[in-house]
């Protein structure tokens, strides 16, 4: 068991790093979903702005990477609200003119970044004072991987109490509940959803700007984060963040650990775990009690 | 006959004669954007079955336009140059592959139902790449000989040639969509759409109508795929994947969705966008194809078939040259 343990101990640290990102991703997407009822097939590409911000900004430098941060933070403020804005016109007009309208804002944005920053895949160093290796258990491992660790988690934690603890977060679970009724009680819904928006935007924005170093910017990457936290949030169920978390976790093992134990299904275990999911209990495993 | 059916006759005549006359007036690349409009129309068609006819909104079918594909270019190699056994085997092979996944598929309804057929899509991309030995992996299958229509015929090599077949086919698998559209049992699948609950109160079986419509999309898709093989003669990985489910998706949707003839429209709209205008633009198709979704969505609510009333709001002028128009 030990000797098993210490095989995959890497992978299963990578694990970790991978979901804890995706986390930031899906976040937003199931929260969005959950509430607007809007499907937003752009949200890779929040991800891909985030990491090319992190790969133009940053120099190695601690200044360098808060820059990064401020910048993506704004790009991902402003994406979310032009997103919001462009959707605002379709209420109920169902899924598939949203779909439409956000992957062809996805597909306009992706030209764009492939104009600005050419059409190859862009390796993004990490701060030098975090890119070397360190020994853990006896495995050399990435320090940045580890610093990713640390601060995504307590971006987790932060998300996870602003939306399970705070009168805020009440309100927004209140919306994903039953919309029509917040709004009966004299809230105007409608800022909640673009703050919503906003807020999921920016997370995957700042994702992006972290996660640089892990996963890199270029093309198709929006698109394959996407499609990953898509399956993330499916796995998880729609609106709640504790399903996204424990989603994205999951996600994170059968991407590393899973692909390491069985090299030969590595590109079946994603979406044969979504599917198995999806026929087992189809709101997801961790999907919120709902009327 | 009246001034309605009389119009729509001549319509009919005026598009089958346009359509007819496309190898005489252009070359050869344009003849072959046409024929890939074509294939492309009739995987729209059978997206616009589930999506716009039953409600089921769907990811999945270049999966079964995969299979398709990879069948009809293995009998061509295998086993038989014929057009009509490629295009058979490769339907069966559509309809087996759908009835052996459509159980799971039709678990779900609505976004779900597009996950699970996004999964599926993607699962069928991956064994596409992977089972080198039927499909040759990521390097694609070629070697496909041309298809030949009549036994003891040749080949057909010219562009014209190939255009017109597929022409052929697509238009068959059309009027087998209009038949089946106009039979109870496409009725019943508007119903699926319109109110599940409802029908399954007055006693319908409404899984096994979506099965039945799954099946019958993964048939068509499969034929399309045949075409694919056929008039291509090349079949890789990328053929099925995530872009073409989902371009052909945005087809339906920019078509007008629910409308067969919108339907092959929006996908002769997003080949020519993708393959003729984008190469004239020095290779920014993804920019003009999002901005011909975005239009789309806004300007067009109801897609290119969703009456004239939106076509009106968008060229007013139009509408006071034709006060009649609006006395129907």
């Amino acid at each position: 068991m030990s000797g098993w343990f210490n095989a995959h101990f890497v992978s299963m640290v990578d694990g970790v790093a991978y979901g804890l990102l995706l986390f930031t991703l899906a976040v937003g997407l199931s929260l969005v979903f959950g509430m607007m009822d809007v499907l937003n097939l752009a949200h890779g590409t929040l991800y891909l702005a985030g990491a090319y911000t992190a790969y133009a900004l940053s120099d190695g430098s601690w200044l360098g990477l808060l820059i990064a941060l401020v910048v993506g933070l704004v790009v991902g403020l402003l994406g979310g609200g032009l997103l919001a804005a462009a959707v605002a016109p379709l209420q109920g007009r169902g899924h598939l003119d949203q779909a439409a309208l956000t992957l062809g804002i996805s597909l306009i944005a992706a030209e764009v970044m492939v104009m600005l920053f050419g059409a190859e895949v862009l390796p993004t160093a990490p701060p030098s004072a975090l890119s070397g290796s360190v020994s853990v258990l006896g495995h050399t491992y990435p320090v940045y991987r580890l610093a990713f660790i640390g601060i995504a988690t307590l971006l987790a934690a932060l998300v996870y109490l602003a939306f399970e603890r705070s009168s805020v977060g009440a309100l927004v679970r209140a919306t994903v509940a039953d919309r029509d009724m917040v709004r009966t009680m004299g809230v105007d819904t409608r800022k909640v959803l673009f703050g919503v928006f906003g807020f999921g935007a920016a997370l995957a924005a700042v994702g992006g700007v972290l996660g640089a170093p892990i996963i890199a910017p270029g093309p198709g990457i929006d698109e394959r984060v996407l499609v990953l936290s898509l399956v993330v949030v499916v796995i998880g169920g729609l609106g709640s963040v504790r399903g996204a978390l424990l989603g994205a976790l999951l996600i994170g093992q059968v991407q590393t650990l899973g692909v390491a134990l069985v090299p030969s299904y590595a590109p079946f275990l994603l979406f044969g775990a979504m599917l198995l999911v999806l026929a087992l209990r189809p709101q997801g495993l961790f999907a919120p009690g709902r009327a | 006959m009246n001034s309605l059916q009389v119009r729509r006759t001549l319509l009919v005549g005026l598009v089958a004669f346009a359509l007819l006359m496309v190898p005489w007036v252009f070359g050869a690349f344009t003849v072959s954007t046409f024929t890939r409009a074509l294939v492309f129309a009739v995987l729209a068609m059978a997206v616009n079955l589930l999506t716009g006819v039953a409600g089921l909104p769907t990811l999945g079918q270049a999966a079964y336009f995969g299979v398709g594909a990879y069948t009809g270019a293995l009998v061509s190699i295998h086993w038989s140059e014929l057009g009509i056994v490629q295009l058979l085997v490769a339907t069966l092979a559509g309809v087996v592959a759908a009835v052996l996944t459509g159980p799971l598929a039709i678990r779900g309804r609505g976004v779900a139902f597009l996950m699970i057929t996004l999964a599926i899509g993607e699962i069928g991309y991956s064994a596409a790449g992977r089972l080198d030995a039927v499909t040759g992996g990521t390097d694609g299958l070629s070697g496909i000989l041309p298809v030949v229509v009549l036994p003891g015929g040749e080949g057909l090599v010219n562009e014209g040639l190939i255009y017109y077949y597929v022409l052929v086919v697509a238009v068959l698998a059309y009027l087998g969509v209009g038949m089946l559209l106009r039979s109870p049992f496409g009725l019943t699948l508007r119903g699926l759409r319109d109110n599940e609950a409802r029908l399954r109160a007055v006693g319908y079986r409404t899984d096994a109508y979506a099965l039945g419509a799954f099946v019958y999309a993964g048939g068509l898709a499969a034929l399309a795929g045949s075409l694919w093989a056929s008039s291509q003669r090349f079949v890789a990985p990328g053929d099925m994947g995530f872009e073409i489910a989902a371009l052909a998706l945005l087809a339906v949707i920019v078509g007008g969705v629910g409308s067969m003839w919108g339907a092959c429209l929006g996908a002769a709209l997003v080949v020519f966008t993708r393959d003729y205008f984008g190469q004239i633009v020095s290779g920014h198709a993804p920019l003009l194809l999002g901005t011909l979704f975005v239009l789309a969505v806004y300007l067009l609510p109801k897609g290119i078939a969703g009456g004239r009333a939106q076509w009106r709001t968008l060229f007013p002028r139009s509408h006071a040259e034709h006060p009649t128009a609006e006395v129907r």
